[in-house]
């Protein structure tokens, strides 16, 4: 780039050149523009039509106002989707961070095989949702599953019926999610393998005690990715789906009728997509509610370094 | 550890150096302990789901559980395989991988190297245009995009599923390029510019060669969010010889009546190979790219 144009015809060369690189940043750009304003700025614009519509494909939509909303709002079933969405969120989303964050530190003291075991803890992010699953279902059977047979010989007791049990379907698909805690703890991992060597041995020097380092300095320095994690961990467990639809299709009675199960339904069982419409702008509403108090309340917990 | 002590420093402070190295070999070893059974529980679902893909039924429903399949028997995969044409959806389930992997690596780089290196005016509002993109629930967006995939007659075959791939690749992948290609040396790029490298020069045969590991990563998972994705197929296939594995397998149950559970799990654990080899195969790529988001 010419650094100094003190002649005019220099000055508008960089002009020129300046124009010519914006021109390639939108030629580069136009396959995301295209993709964007159809896949997703389109969509977003008529869904928040649809959902002040009836709509249900075959006919044009017709315009009820906020008839949808209103009828989320006062809808037995609505609420209790958003009440399960949310049970589950509390149980998976701390237990997935402290295993992780555990599991991390103990992978940081640089122990012998460290990349084998590190591989066996994501392993199970790997396995399609439907597979892991059906997998699950296979484990969670009160007959001849393994989890009741572990807790029978160390514990002599007989699980529950997990899926078939009102009281313990979400535990038990938390259970299942936090088989894949591997996904945030490898993030975690690769957080504290980040941080400076120095600031341990300065503080070790100063005769900081192990539980000092952890608390004053690994933590700390970890908040971001945690704040990271937190906030795509709440993000992807209000919309839990597939799961669900293979494991108990929302049953027994409803127990783990989650939001996005209750979305699809009438969506695509009953072609309510006004309705549904409506669904997804309240959840939308809910997760940027939620990112935002993360947010704010960042300032008081986050620790930047920068 | 390399503790580097003055050579002044008083005995007791060398002797609780000592101390401190013996403390840590034991937590070490416990830490280790820990992690090998943490390790053990995490893999013996696969392990038992792997057993029980090589045993009769009449073994699998026993109670207790067997490890050891006696006698080892396959026919679980060979019936599972020919129950269902699984064939075919390994087929279908690999074109629509390959399809989104390529054309997501090759648009969302094409968009990480403008937001990375080339200036516009517009291009910090864009960025924050793109990222915002990564917040929004899918299900926003999936009713507007059925009823404008079946307008263009798309229900039934594979095009929704990857062609969206082609135009942008997700906000995820640009964010994931772009982290990339700004720890490349800026002088890479201005010296090919003054030996007369074009814009589209420098993408093509400067950053796409310097980039593998990251072109590894976004590959890696769009295939495997393609592989994995059950929503979409759902949604918009409908005939039996279009299904892609995950619909099948969700459908395998449904359609036997009493779970063969040993031909289920065979063909699940099938299923899983794809994703997982192609991690190993690209670890060491996929680790990074995991931590060059964080940045």
């Amino acid at each position: 780039m010419v650094r100094t144009a003190p002649t005019r015809p220099a000055a508008s060369r960089t002009g020129r050149l300046r124009t010519r690189e914006a021109l390639y940043f939108h030629l580069f750009l136009l396959p995301w523009m295209i993709g964007f304003l159809s896949f997703v700025v389109y969509p977003v614009l008529a869904s928040l039509y649809f959902s002040f519509t009836q709509y249900n494909i075959l006919q044009p939509p017709h315009w009820i106002g906020l008839a949808n909303y209103r009828h989320l709002l006062t809808s037995q079933l609505f609420w209790k989707s958003l009440e399960v969405t949310l049970y589950y969120t509390l149980l998976a989303l701390p237990c997935t961070l402290l295993l992780g964050l555990l599991v991390a530190a103990l992978l940081n003291l640089r122990v012998r095989g460290l990349r084998v075991l590190r591989t066996v803890y994501y392993l199970p992010t790997l396995i399609p949702p439907v597979a892991g699953a059906l997998l699950w279902t296979w484990l969670l059977n009160p007959q001849f599953g393994l989890i009741d047979y572990v807790l029978q010989r160390a514990f002599h007791i007989h699980g529950p019926a997990w899926l078939a049990s009102p009281t313990w379907v979400i535990p038990a698909i938390a259970l299942m999610s936090l088989w894949g805690f591997g996904g945030s703890m490898v993030i975690y991992l690769a957080a504290m393998q980040g941080i400076p060597q120095e600031y341990y041995e300065a503080a070790q020097i100063d005769g900081a005690s192990p539980r000092h380092l952890l608390w004053r300095i690994t933590l700390p320095m970890l908040t971001p990715v945690i704040f990271f994690t937190i906030i795509l961990g709440l993000i992807g467990s209000f919309q839990i789906f597939t799961q669900v639809y293979v494991l108990t299709q929302g049953g027994p009675d409803y127990a783990s009728y989650f939001y996005n199960l209750y979305l699809y339904e009438n969506a695509f069982n009953y072609f309510k997509m006004g309705l549904a419409s409506a669904q997804a702008w309240i959840l939308f509403i809910i997760i940027l509610g939620c990112t935002l108090v993360l947010f704010r309340s960042s300032a008081l917990w986050v620790h930047y370094d920068h | 550890m390399g503790h580097a002590f003055s050579a002044n420093a008083r005995p007791s402070a060398r002797w609780q150096f000592a101390d401190r190295r013996r403390r840590q070999a034991v937590l070490r070893a416990l830490a280790l302990l820990v992690l090998c059974a943490g390790a053990l529980v995490i893999v013996s679902p696969i392990i038992w789901m792997l057993s029980a893909s090589f045993e009769h039924m009449t073994q699998v429903l026993s109670f207790p559980p067997t490890i050891l399949p006696s006698p080892w028997d396959f026919s679980a995969y060979r019936r599972g395989f020919t129950f269902m044409p699984f064939a075919r959806y390994f087929w279908n389930s690999f074109f629509i991988g390959a399809m989104s992997s390529v054309g997501g690596v090759f648009s969302a780089s094409m968009a990480g190297y403008a937001f990375a290196r080339l200036r516009s005016p517009d291009s910090n509002v864009l960025f924050i245009v793109m990222l915002s993109a990564l917040m929004l629930p899918y299900t926003v967006t999936m009713i507007p995009q059925y009823v404008l995939f079946k307008h263009l007659h798309w229900i039934n075959t594979f095009l929704p599923l990857w062609v969206p791939a082609w135009f942008g690749g997700g906000a995820f992948f640009i964010f994931l390029f772009r982290q990339f290609f700004l720890t490349i040396p800026n002088d890479v790029f201005e010296a090919a510019r003054i030996d007369g490298c074009s814009y589209f020069g420098l993408y093509w045969r400067i950053l796409l060669p310097l980039s593998k590991p990251v072109l590894a990563t976004a590959a890696i998972f769009h295939f495997q969010f393609a592989w994995s994705d059950f929503l979409g197929p759902l949604i918009y296939i409908n005939s039996g010889s279009k299904y892609t594995v995950s619909l099948a397998l969700s459908l395998f149950q449904a359609r036997y009546g009493a779970t063969p559970w040993n031909q289920l799990l065979a063909v699940s654990l099938v299923a899983m190979l794809p994703p997982v080899l192609l991690f190993f195969i690209g670890q060491r790529y996929v680790l990074s790219g995991i931590v060059v988001t964080q940045k």
